[in-house]
């Protein structure tokens, strides 16, 4: 009889998982530590420098700049996806045809990759043969000649953009199935008060969102903080480092200026934050409750 | 189904109807199909554009007015993809798909069993780690993979994208299953274990069937994870007998600048069978993408 006691056969259950995890994962993320203190290519002899990356990457400015770029990106992204999806996914849980068919279509964006939607919103967006520019030239909007990707200042709203139309989608359908768990007793009760559609939805709909308000908003920021695939594409940090999120920078100073120690500092950073992050999702979302289970087997 | 059921329900349905039909098109009702509307020309004329790009030859798309169909649509374009090596790039992308799904999904479901089973503090702790694990961004370990990765002499190959991948798709598969096996019974395991089935038969024989809806959820997240994965391909690797699609797309991307609409079929090609089991399994699909974030 099976109790609830290791045996071998549990051991060797257990071993892949484990070794895969620890030596792919759990390991480099503290060798990521370790490194950061180094003066190294990556080939020739490392020397250790202690806290020189730390130092340096604060005093020259980039990492902050990085930094504070990927901080902006995190809220645009924030702003642009939650509210929208929220009336999104309002609008699909409804049980009209025309809504379950507009979100067949609206789920296709999350089919591609992001390199994928990067290279085709570039050519959407190119200046001289692009969708968006000849359309407004078409129609007399300016002079069509908008270099959305070209121009410092729009670049990183444009790319926030980008991500917020691929995701939206993703995140409507979280509102979706949370609109779908609301009791009609509820709206029910509220149309018997009287109340109409707009008041049903800020005194019942929104509140009982909340914690898929609060998931969304975690995937969002937690996604966003290490966001690379579409920028690398996209506008490779540029123009200028106006684009340069932390992820981008991690990887053109490791992978590009061979500068191990200066892209492991930016990955201790990049950690450091995911977990913090990940703080706020064992607190809100729910995964703790699991845990809580566990005590009671 | 019976009979009765189906008169029940079209008597269920003669219920709702009258209901249904006094429905008034509200103010609101009009302002949200117009919302929806705008959403679907958002969504879906990029989509388009990509179709339509992709039939068009070189010369239509730099005279030609880009928001409309093509005059004279083409395959060639489809017919380079093919020439340009894609099929190859399609083959080393499913390699790296499939086994990483195998053994993500094998590994998390073994250990899923043995944390559900199991009252051991080492057990409890390994899966303690591994929910810590669910936060760590495969960005911060990138740099040590890589470095890994060349001392174990596996630059430069599959098995050098598949195993990291294994290692980061792990922590969600495990979590989801670790909930979908405690949902079995415990009688079920107690009977098994009467009979004197081992761990590894009850695992076979009563775990693995069980929590087949979840298997193929946590499958298929996988699978599109590793499909459009970027980064490992771009790090790991730098030889084109090795690529996969999305890094062999931006390669093709970076030779052939101008030429568009070859590169539009690219990315289509390269989405093709995610966009063909959206086609035929589409709730499958959706299932497994919402794995884990939402019931």
């Amino acid at each position: 009889m099976l109790g609830s006691r290791m045996n071998w056969q549990r051991w060797v259950m257990m071993l892949p998982a484990a070794l895969f995890f620890g030596v792919f994962a759990l390991v480099p993320m503290l060798v990521a530590v370790y490194y950061s203190g180094l003066n190294w290519d990556g080939v020739s002899k490392a020397t250790w420098v202690g806290f020189y990356n730390w130092t340096h990457a604060f005093d020259d400015g980039q990492a902050l700049h990085s930094l504070w770029l990927t901080i902006e990106l995190m809220v645009l992204c924030w702003l642009l996806q939650n509210p929208l999806s929220l009336v999104l996914g309002v609008f699909m849980a409804g049980k009209q045809r025309h809504r379950v068919v507009y979100g067949v279509v609206y789920f296709i964006p999350l089919l591609f990759s992001a390199v994928a939607i990067g290279i085709t919103w570039s050519y959407i967006l190119d200046p001289e043969f692009g969708l968006i520019d000849t359309l407004l030239q078409a129609v007399g909007i300016g002079n069509g000649t908008e270099n959305w990707l070209g121009n410092p200042h729009l670049a990183m709203l444009v790319v926030a953009c980008i991500i917020a139309w691929q995701f939206i989608p993703f995140n409507s359908l979280l509102y979706q199935s949370g609109v779908k768990q609301i009791p009609a007793s509820l709206y029910e009760a509220a149309m018997l008060d009287g109340a109409g559609p707009l008041k049903a939805f800020f005194h019942i709909t929104l509140p009982q969102l909340k914690y898929t308000i609060i998931t969304t908003t975690v995937l969002i920021l937690t996604g966003t903080l290490t966001y690379f695939d579409l920028i690398y594409v996209v506008t490779n940090g540029g123009p200028g480092d106006s684009t340069e999120v932390l992820a981008m920078d991690m990887y053109k100073e490791a992978f590009t200026n061979l500068n191990i120690g200066a892209g492991s500092v930016i990955a201790v950073i990049l950690a450091a934050a995911g977990l913090l992050l990940s703080i706020l999702i064992l607190k809100f979302t729910g995964f703790n409750k699991m845990e809580s289970q566990m005590e009671g087997t | 189904m019976t009979e009765m059921g189906t008169q029940t329900a079209s008597v269920q349905r003669a219920k709702v109807r009258p209901n249904k039909r006094k429905r008034k098109v509200t103010g609101y009702g009009i302002a949200f199909t117009t919302f929806g509307t705008i959403w679907l020309i958002i969504a879906g004329y990029p989509l388009l554009y990509m179709v339509m790009t992709s039939f068009r030859t070189q010369n239509g798309y730099l005279i030609g007015k880009p928001w409309l169909p093509p005059s004279h649509p083409t395959l060639s374009n489809y017919a380079q993809v093919l020439q340009a090596g894609f099929f190859h790039y399609f083959l080393n992308s499913a390699i790296v798909s499939v086994c990483s799904v195998v053994l993500i999904v094998v590994f998390a479901l073994l250990l899923a069993y043995v944390i559900v089973r199991s009252h051991s503090r080492t057990v409890r702790t390994v899966f303690n780690v591994f929910l810590v694990g669910l936060a760590l961004p495969i960005q911060a370990a990138i740099i040590p993979v890589y470095i890994l990765i060349n001392k174990f002499g596996l630059y430069d190959t599959l098995i050098g994208m598949i195993l990291p991948m294994v290692a980061f798709g792990l922590p969600l598969s495990l979590l989801i299953l670790v909930n979908f096996v405690r949902d079995i019974p415990n009688e079920l395991y107690e009977s098994m274990g009467l009979e004197g089935a081992t761990d590894f038969q009850i695992v076979l024989h009563l775990v693995a069937p069980l929590s087949m809806p979840a298997l193929v959820s946590v499958g298929i997240y996988e699978f599109i994870q590793s499909w459009n994965n970027f980064l490992f391909p771009l790090v790991l690797t730098q030889s084109q007998s090795v690529q996969t699609l999305p890094l062999a797309i931006v390669q093709f991307q970076g030779q052939h600048t101008i030429d568009v609409p070859v590169t539009m079929a690219v990315v289509l090609f390269s989405a093709l069978p995610l966009i063909l089991a959206y086609i035929f399994a589409g709730k499958y699909l959706r299932r497994g993408m919402l794995v884990g974030f939402g019931k």
